[in-house]
């Protein structure tokens, strides 16, 4: 079958097996390796990717599913090569180690500041509790995330 | 394909990208942060080559089986299969292993453990993979499995494998074996079975050299060499002939120091004349890799009334699962630190790790020192209500210092600031908030928000963990690493194939390089086996000993420069130095950068740095086994629900002896992950085997500390730097997972009033 879905704001037709994932398309078919499989079930977040503003686990969605939606990937995140704010946080607050978690991490962590630009920690750990991390103890990513919502709600109007 | 292609770990980096200055001691952000936050990094899962086929291994349904027939016929008649190979395949040495090879490449006559590999299959899609591998037929007998480790010890079970049922005993006998009381405090503590559980799943890809000749390994691992000795015996072929290129490795924390994949990859490839790729799921890597040694240590302290430790006896049961892997090693590590951090004179300790069918045990953080600890701790609990002191004064009255000896008569010659460590960790901040918050936010407590817990019942508890860790390898292994340093118009370019797997060794090698040599740019070179060992990414060992060989590679290369310029100015070498990024005369004038000092001129160097040699034990447990040791302290705040068996880590206050912090940031990401895994030990994480069938290889029941567990950590580095460390620096990745997990149960008990013997702590030992 063909799918029809736009992935960091380019159009694409791709042919597809009705039993693939969103992940296996994003990562086989169109090379975007960036998004990673940690469990396969929901469990470790690191294939979260956006869809149509939503944080969503790329291994429970069938890429039939995404038909005709807009997909945002860690690829997405920084058009032109760039960092933006949360991914130049986490490399200088120390979120990042072995880096599996980390494309997960910012994509949930992105769809979060999209809605609530000014979240507590407590919502911050809340909406990354589906993001597993082995290597930080987390504490650096709450960093993280918290200066930019914090520079956000300093911002004039923010 | 070249270098560049998949030199997934080669980076270059300036450090001007994190706008902070880039030497020892400065917070530097990791080189690969930027690849690794835009989703450009390549882990090893990620690599793929043209015209690559998929591998698949087939593993045994049952813990202690024999082969009685494999039929592979059936993968054969499936399109799209290119290889099905099996035991019989295996071009040399049958077995592999760390410390002994006793495992086999494929099982041929007998499985041994649940998810043992049978055979394995290469195609052009997974897909094809799954579909060949169930048809292969395999005719087990199944056998009665052995899965009680005392029933290992005591003989009543016949040999499970050639090498018998005892991997190793030894036993340590020091001092007055008379010595009685007068306080005696008893206890027998249980660990269960912790999974590494790195987020990037075991994945390899190999490329078959022309003809068969040679093969390319692009692989996650902990030790580039020890695999490629192990893969060549294997593959009958020289080890010249195996490369081994470090793929981006998402995690080890042990998992990843024995084969998994590797053998079985290059064989498909070879088979096949083709690049192979293949990549664990997490069930297989659950089965795939080692675990920490479940264990049961028994121990009986003997005391002054003043608290004073005079006589530990001690009884340690390692399970090692079915091969024997680090057991041998691991042993001796739980065993040589039956003391803890403590003054003791006399000891009577014996230990086993032995072979059972359940699941291969290994390497994990803490290396048989975290069984130890979760035991040691629990008994100076227990002095400490016997002599009627507090948890702390219990341990300042027996805090060890520099100079005292270990129950192996090792002198401990490293900095050892137990008695501050102490003093620092209980003079951080307790938690401001009370049980519940003063917000109520029903988010704090026990369970969260979706469960029942009634704030007015929780109890909260604080308690204390103190540890000992040996650094670098032990019982007279010459352990070394290599590192080769170039230095050309103003730029640095270092050469090792220390693995990088998270922890940041990559970041401190520019630090090193530009404190040492005064150049801006650091190039890393490609992590591949064109170089010296480096030895393994594990022991807290790789900042001391590849720091120290890059840190001696700068050094001569460093003297090298200034006869250079000693030369071309008519001044002595002596009285050049570095100053930034410059070479300075320190007696005249003469300032000019390195990066003109070099212009069109190569000094290259290399340096092999090796530790003090150290022992074997002898019969008694007595010799210097180890190279030296580092020592941490935490305590455990805890809120317990006791109605619903739930627990709630509030916060872990930690100071840990360090050395130097050569990059502060590196060091408290290490200790607040290192916490993190010892909190999951102690209250959630464990691999279930039942008559050796695992129950929970998945993430869905294999429970793994999430953001909403993790408690807030408050840390304090204490820096005295180490005369024997290069640099003065200390290894810290192990320290914060020994003592953790023995505070939070000790905050647990405090706040129960109950004994907690076994770790992960259930709910019904909360509840019943
Ligand atoms: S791979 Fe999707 S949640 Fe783990
Ligand atoms: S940085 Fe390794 S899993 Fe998060």
């Amino acid at each position: 079958m063909n799918l029809h879905l736009t992935v960091n704001g380019i159009a694409h037709e791709v042919a597809i097996d009705p039993t693939e994932r969103l992940l296996d398309v994003l990562r086989d078919r169109l090379g975007l390796t960036g998004t990673k499989e940690g469990c396969a079930e929901g469990e470790c977040g690191a294939c979260t990717v956006i869809v149509d503003g939503l944080a969503l686990n790329s291994c429970l969605m069938l890429a039939a599913q995404a038909e005709g939606r807009s997909v945002t990937t860690i690829e997405g995140l920084s058009a032109g090569g760039g960092l933006d704010e949360l991914q130049s946080e986490f490399i200088e607050r120390g979120a990042v180690q072995c880096g599996f978690c980390t494309p997960g991490m910012l994509m949930s962590a992105t769809a979060l500041l999209r809605t609530h630009p000014e979240p507590t920690s407590t919502d911050v750990r809340a909406a990354l509790a589906g993001n597993l991390c082995r290597c930080t103890g987390y504490s650096a990513i709450l960093d993280a995330v918290t200066s930019v919502a914090v520079r956000a709600a300093e911002q004039p109007g923010g | 394909m070249t270098d560049t292609d998949l030199g997934t770990a080669a980076a270059t980096f300036d450090g001007t990208h994190s706008g902070l200055a880039g030497r020892l001691g400065d917070s530097v952000a990791r080189p690969d942060g930027v690849p690794k936050a835009q989703g450009s990094y390549q882990f090893s899962g990620d690599l793929t080559a043209d015209g690559f086929l998929w591998g698949a291994t087939l593993r045994s349904p049952h813990p202690y089986a024999r082969i009685v027939r494999i039929d592979v016929s059936g993968a054969w008649k499936i399109d799209g299969v290119a290889a099905v190979i099996t035991a019989e395949d295996v071009p040399g040495k049958a077995t592999y292993g760390l410390i002994s090879q006793d495992q086999p490449v494929f099982a041929s006559d007998i499985v041994r453990f649940h998810g043992e590999p049978v055979a394995a299959v290469a195609a052009d899609h997974p897909e094809t993979c799954r579909r060949a591998l169930a048809a292969i037929v395999v005719e087990y007998e199944v056998l009665t499995p052995l899965t009680d480790p005392e029933q290992a010890v005591d003989g009543s079970f016949p040999p499970i494998h050639p090498d018998g049922n005892i991997v190793r005993h030894q036993r340590i006998i020091r001092g007055d074996q008379s010595i009685e009381g007068p306080i005696i405090v008893e206890g027998t503590y249980e660990m269960g079975r912790q999974d590494q559980a790195f987020l990037g799943l075991e994945a390899a890809l190999a490329i078959p050299a022309p003809g068969g000749a040679g093969v390319e390994l692009y692989v996650a691992t902990q030790w580039l060499h020890e695999d490629r000795k192990q893969i060549a015996a294997c593959l009958g072929m020289p080890e010249d002939n195996v490369r081994l290129v470090l793929g981006g490795v998402g995690g080890a924390f042990g998992a990843r120091e024995d084969i998994s994949l590797q053998v079985h990859t290059c064989m498909l490839a070879l088979r096949t004349g083709r690049p192979v790729k293949i990549q664990y799921d997490r069930a297989e890597s659950f089965h795939g890799h080692v675990h920490r040694h479940p264990c049961t240590v028994w121990m009986r302290h003997h005391a002054g009334t003043d608290g004073r430790i005079r006589r530990i006896e001690a009884r340690f049961l390692f399970d090692g699962g079915a091969y024997a892997s680090t057991s041998s090693a691991v042993l001796i590590n739980g065993i040589t630190h039956t003391q803890g951090p403590y003054q003791c004179e006399n000891a009577t300790v014996h230990g086993w790790a032995v072979r059972t069918n359940n699941l291969p045990s290994g390497a994990m953080r803490g290396f048989g020192v975290v069984q130890a600890a979760f035991a040691h701790e629990g008994q100076m609990d227990k002095l400490a209500a016997a002599v009627g002191v507090d948890p702390v004064e219990i341990r300042l009255r027996n805090a060890m210092q520099r100079g005292d000896r270990l129950i192996t008569g090792q002198v401990v010659d490293n900095v050892a600031p137990v008695a501050r460590l102490i003093r620092e960790t209980a003079a951080l901040p307790l938690p401001t908030q009370p049980v519940g918050g003063t917000d109520h936010d029903p988010m704090r407590l026990p369970g969260g928000a979706g469960r029942t817990a009634d704030e007015r019942h929780i109890v909260r508890g604080i308690g204390w963990g103190v540890g000992i860790k040996n650094l670098m390898y032990s019982e007279a292994f010459d352990d070394f690493s290599t590192a080769r340093v170039r230095l050309a118009d103003g730029v640095a370019s270092v050469k090792f194939a220390t693995v990088e797997v998270g922890q940041g060794f990559i970041t401190i090698v520019g630090q090193i390089a530009r404190t040492v040599l005064g150049v801006g740019e650091v190039v890393l070179e490609t992590i591949d086996t064109q170089i010296g060992s480096a030895g393994s990414t594990s022991a807290s060992r790789q900042t001391w000993m590849s720091g120290g060989a890059v840190d001696g590679a700068c050094r001569l290369v460093r003297e090298r420069l200034f006869e250079l310029v000693a030369a071309k100015y008519q001044l002595a070498a002596v009285q050049l130095e570095i100053d930034g990024t410059d070479v300075v005369d320190t007696l005249g004038t003469l300032r000019i950068p390195v990066a003109e000092a070099t212009a069109g001129i190569l000094i290259e160097e290399t340096f092999e740095h090796h530790h003090v040699p150290t022992e074997d034990l002898d019969e008694d447990g007595q010799g210097n086994c180890h190279t030296a040791f580092a020592f941490v302290a935490h305590r455990a705040v805890v809120d317990v629900d006791p109605e619903l068996g739930l627990v709630k880590v509030v916060q872990i206050a930690t100071a840990q002896d360090v050395g130097r912090a050569l990059n502060p940031l590196s060091v408290v990401g290490q200790i607040e992950g290192g916490i993190a895994q010892g909190v999951g030990l102690a209250v959630m994480e464990e691999l279930l085997q039942v008559n050796g069938i695992v129950k929970n290889a998945t993430f869905t029941d294999y429970l793994l500390p999430t953001f909403l567990d993790m408690p807030d950590v408050v840390i304090s580095l204490v820096e005295e730097p180490d005369p024997h460390a290069p640099m003065g620096a200390k290894g810290v990745g192990e320290p914060p997972t020994v003592s953790s997990t023995p505070a939070v149960v000790a905050a647990i008990r405090d706040a129960l009033g109950k004994d907690l013997h076994r770790v992960p702590v259930r709910p019904s030992d909360i509840c019943f």
